[in-house]
């Protein structure tokens, strides 16, 4: 009975990954096919003549600039969205960390704005926050891309981090306290290490809202070597007509260093499994 | 701890590194990519080798923001010098102060050598405002092999339909797309716009052409579901003997070995009648205001768009270049393709530069898709068309005074001091504030940040909800906007597109998806907490990659597997013998790619928070309940389910606003088809700010309507359910 359950377990999870893989490898043989996706609808996602041309065309091999410009373009996909990440979780952090632990006057009224503010299509905000950075002088800067970015991932990680706070049981910071450590020093030495899961989590949901975001970057970047890498990406579509194959190669470019942080974040998780984490 | 300072300290110089460019430099915007943009770079090169002590800072601007780029950074002296533009942005752009007259980079003397459709094209109102550099307009791809000599007229060529191989169209090209049906609809005498920029897709002329396209793809001699991917490989494959493109198509079949192919100018729809006149593109370099000033910016321009430059743009960029002269260049003898394009463009109409003609893709694009589906009668289509083009430009609801609004604001500030004096002078209140000093430490700087970077801009967003009119010259007009909408404008309530119909189908997609994200989240999540020995990372790493990967490129992918020949959905379909589906014509299946694409990007999401709220749950009750003997599900319902409850919560709520605000996935996959219906609310407010007339305050109102909407649902819901959200909502 046991094993009949864990193989349909197992049954369960293979069918739901072939669904998320399978779109995933039509992108992979349109980054492979140096053609188009060909006339005939097909099951199998295999290109019928795969090369590397398009990774080649994307990373700029053979170019003026050669994969230096790419480079540096990952760079500044890296320290952006690093940046971002580091942004939310700093300010969020204490924040979310005092919303959930204190009892205090604003903390509803503010929480509920919090959470207005999420209602508003972000559309409507594009255009004040250029005016912004305008006078703040920091258009065309990193700076100023990653403040706009924290404009999303701020509100954001606080709501998640307030709830990954007030699943930690009060009863392990009052122990520190009542063995003389002071708030601050408890919620350093005690609340933090009980939240790293959440908190690797909440820094990798802020990571990614930077990586993959390009109508801002365009907007904001005025220099080639300051584009972020989906800048470039999104440039291979035009008006009339889309360049799929390199569009894909760098779709699947730009995602390998996500995947490589999740399976790290994976292990920050693990970790929060088997420690037991915080029991009450 | 030193080393994570230095880190810290290089970081903070990556991120503020920003080296300023030479304030001499020129700098021009262009979008073009490929061979286009390797010309461009290669003149700027040339040009910089010329005259020393110049530079060119070119920049190319991906296409899809190059539009709001321009419109942002122009006004506030940030724009180019120079940009690359088509010239029937000029309305809109003189509209809003973009561009300035290009003076004597076209000077009188010059004009002879261009092009004299292309010189028209760029000027407006007498006044020339940018160089002509490239003639952009569709041509006939013919089929070296299938047809060694090109029929007479497009019918000829579609009553080759038996003659040809099996499984090869006559005939392959974007029919259900505005811009390609343009010819077909000169060719009958109609045309899209009058001269004074109104709507004239409408009448027996534009019936008729919509009858003959549609008399093509019944007969089979056109594909059905056309887009420009499907026509690029049937043409590369051999499997259309003709195509109706435009010059980009040429770069992507050259790559290829398979196809032998020619170029000649669109040849009459019915055999003796008028020719097809395509519409005519003139890509053209202007000056912003600021660049218009600079004598060295206006030298660069005249010299862009001239002769020697016209060769290389044309060798190696492959433009059809907008001068005469350069077709006599001994260089350009074998460019054969090209010089068909430039004879295409010559015979061209050049695009309506007025701001109405954005206005009329859309209600036109809906009518061709619903008369080729053969949905509705021809007549009708176009004259709902005509109706829908008006009603999305019509004239600008009156100023308004801003007296009310303001006496408004001023009792609303004296209502908030007369509570605040109050409540100083209560003593349980200000203990009460004392009381909660610790905590501002927590969170003032998230407060300052919030306010700053989230709280102004929106609150500044929302102002512009009360305005109409450009940017440059905005008109307060109260609360018009919000009425216009709230009443259908004048429509019946539940008419295509009001506010209320739009609403609905918004409702039923964030239902729609939060309960399948929640779902297939909080399963998948619970099923890969239990032991699952090592496939555990294996499962977890592959059911996290939908996330991974952008979703405008992975959209996309779903967008093509659910088109009717080339899609995968439709094969595995056959596999079962079911027909094939046309997914973006009806609302149900539609909707249902939409759904399913989002789904698919969004279960990742709540799996890890899922997984990241499992790891909460103290093992030691779980345990407890084992021995209990609790079986698994009632362990799940009784203990995880509520336990998970709380900490999902935030996710779940979010979630739901931000798939009520999704408007990615319903714009890449059905682009609102069929007809508009599966647009939600904020892809609808998206067309009114850009595609419809750049309404920005009526799409602000949308935005804020939204808002109040959500702000009110998520209060209803907090009163209901004290226990959980209360503090949310």
């Amino acid at each position: 009975m046991k094993r009949l359950e864990a193989l349909l377990v197992h049954v369960a999870l293979v069918a739901a990954c072939a669904f998320a893989v399978y779109p995933l490898l039509w992108v992979v043989t349109l980054a492979l096919s140096p053609h188009g996706p060909g006339t005939e609808a097909r099951i199998l996602p295999l290109a019928t003549a795969p090369s590397l041309g398009n990774f080649r065309a994307v990373l700029g091999i053979g170019t003026a600039e050669g994969v230096w410009l790419f480079l540096g373009q990952l760079a500044n996909s890296l320290v952006v969205s690093l940046a971002t990440a580091l942004v939310a979780i700093l300010v969020a952090t204490p924040a979310a960390y005092a919303l959930a632990r204190f009892r205090f006057v604003g903390a509803r009224s503010g929480l509920r704005a919090l959470l207005a503010t999420q209602m508003f299509p972000a559309v409507a905000s594009a255009v004040p926050l250029y005016l912004l950075l305008d006078a703040l002088h920091l258009l065309d800067s990193r700076t100023g891309l990653v403040l706009v970015y924290a404009s999303t991932a701020v509100p954001f990680a606080i709501f998640q981090l307030r709830g990954a706070f007030l699943a930690i049981p009060v009863d392990i910071e009052e122990a520190a306290m009542v063995d003389g450590a002071t708030r601050a020093r408890a919620f350093w030495l005690v609340v933090l290490p009980a939240a790293r899961p959440a908190l690797a989590v909440t820094a990798l949901f802020a990571f990614m809202s930077a990586w993959n975001e390009f109508i801002l970057a365009a907007t904001l970047l005025s220099r080639k070597s300051a584009y972020t890498l989906p800048v470039v990406i999104q440039s291979y579509v035009q008006e009339q007509s889309t360049a799929w194959g390199p569009f894909a190669a760098g779709a699947i470019l730009v995602s390998a260093p996500v995947m490589a942080l999740f399976y790290l974040a994976q292990r920050q998780l693990v970790s929060g499994l088997t420690q037991g984490g915080v029991k009450g | 701890m030193a080393r994570a300072l230095v880190l810290a300290w290089a970081f903070a110089l990556l991120l503020l590194a920003a080296p300023a460019s030479a304030d001499e430099a020129i700098v021009l915007w262009h979008s073009y990519r490929g061979g286009e943009e390797r010309a461009l770079e290669e003149l700027a090169r040339a040009y910089e080798k010329e005259h020393p002590g110049l530079t060119i800072d070119v920049l190319a601007v991906p296409f899809e923001a190059y539009a709001s780029k321009l419109e942002a950074a122009i006004p506030r002296a940030h724009g180019p010098d120079l940009f690359i533009q088509a010239h029937q942005w000029i309305g809109p752009y003189l509209d809003e102060h973009l561009v300035a007259p290009i003076g004597d980079a076209l000077p009188d003397e010059d004009v002879a050598a261009f092009d004299a459709a292309s010189v028209r094209a760029v000027t407006w109102e007498g006044v020339r405002y940018a160089v002509p550099l490239a003639n952009k307009s569709l041509a006939l791809y013919v089929n070296d092999a299938l047809l060694p000599e090109t029929p007479p007229s497009i019918e000829a060529l579609a009553a080759l339909a038996g003659s040809l191989p099996k499984g090869v169209y006559p005939l392959a090209y974007r029919a259900t797309n505005s811009y390609y049906h343009a010819p077909f609809l000169h060719a009958f005498g109609g045309r899209l716009l009058d001269e004074r920029g109104s709507f004239a897709f409408f009448g027996g002329e534009a019936a008729a052409s919509l009858v003959f396209a549609r008399d093509l793809m019944r007969r089979g001699a056109v594909p059905l579901e056309p887009s420009g991917a499907l026509a690029k490989e049937l043409f590369a494959e051999g499997r259309a003997a003709a195509a109706i493109d435009g010059p980009w198509l040429a770069p992507e079949l050259g790559e290829r070995a398979s196809v032998h192919y020619r170029v000649e100018p669109l040849p009459p729809a019915v055999t003796g009648g008028p020719p097809m006149q395509p519409l005519l593109t003139v890509e053209a370099a202007f000056v912003s205001p600021s660049g218009a000033s600079r004598r060295e910016v206006r030298a660069l321009a005249r010299w862009l768009g001239g002769r020697e430059a016209g060769v290389v743009r044309a060798l190696v960029g492959q433009q059809v270049v907008a001068r005469a002269d350069v077709w006599l260049d001994p260089r350009l003898a074998g460019e054969e393709r090209l010089r068909a394009f430039a004879v295409a463009a010559s015979r061209a109409v050049p695009m309506p530069a007025t701001v109405s003609m954005q206005a009329a893709w859309e209600p036109a694009n809906q009518a061709i898709q619903k008369v080729l589906n053969a949905d509705a009668d021809p007549e009708l289509a176009l004259a709902e068309a005509k109706r829908r083009f008006d009603d999305a430009t019509r004239p600008l609801p009156p100023p308004a005074s801003p007296l009310p609004l303001m006496l408004l604001f001023g009792l609303g500030l004296a209502a908030l001091a007369v509570v605040a004096v109050r409540k100083s002078l209560d003593g349980g209140f200000r203990a009460e504030v004392k009381r909660s000093l610790p905590a501002y430490g927590y969170v003032t700087h998230a407060v300052v940040v919030v306010l700053l970077l989230v709280v102004f801009p929106l609150a500044a967003g929302a102002l512009t909800s009360l305005f109409a009119g450009t940017r440059d010259d905005p008109r307060y007009v109260g609360l018009a906007n919000y009425l216009a909408i709230l009443t259908a404008r004048g429509g019946p309530l539940l008419a295509h597109g009001s506010f209320y119909l739009t609403l609905a189908v918004t409702v039923l997609w964030t239902v729609a998806n939060v309960t399948l994200h929640v779902a297939i989240g909080v399963s998948l999540g619970v099923l890969l907490s239990g032991a699952l020995g090592r496939m555990r990372a294996v499962y977890r790493v592959v059911l996290i990659l939908p996330w991974a990967v952008p979703s405008y490129v992975t959209a996309l992918a779903w967008k093509g597997m659910f088109h009717r020949q080339l899609g995968a959905v439709n094969a595995l379909l056959k596999l079962v013998d079911a027909p094939p589906v046309s997914w973006f014509s009806h609302f149900a299946t539609a909707f249902a790619a939409n759904v399913a694409t989002n789904v698919w990007l969004g279960f990742p999401f709540m799996m890890v928070v899922t997984l990241g709220a499992l790891t909460s749950i103290p093992k030691d009750v779980l345990e407890a309940a084992e021995v209990d003997g609790a079986t698994r599900w009632q362990r799940f319902r009784l203990v995880t389910l509520p336990l998970l409850g709380p900490v999902l919560l935030p996710a779940v709520v979010l979630g739901s606003v931000w798939t009520f605000n999704m408007f990615n996935v319903v714009f890449l996959v059905s682009g609102g088809e069929p007809d508009g219906t599966t647009d939600i609310l904020v892809s609808e407010a998206y067309r009114w700010a850009f595609t419809r007339d750049k309404q920005y305050g009526y799409a602000a109102a949308y935005a804020v309507l939204i808002f109040l909407l959500l702000a009110m649902v998520s209060r209803a819901f907090g009163q209901r359910r004290p226990t959980n959200s209360e503090e949310l909502a």
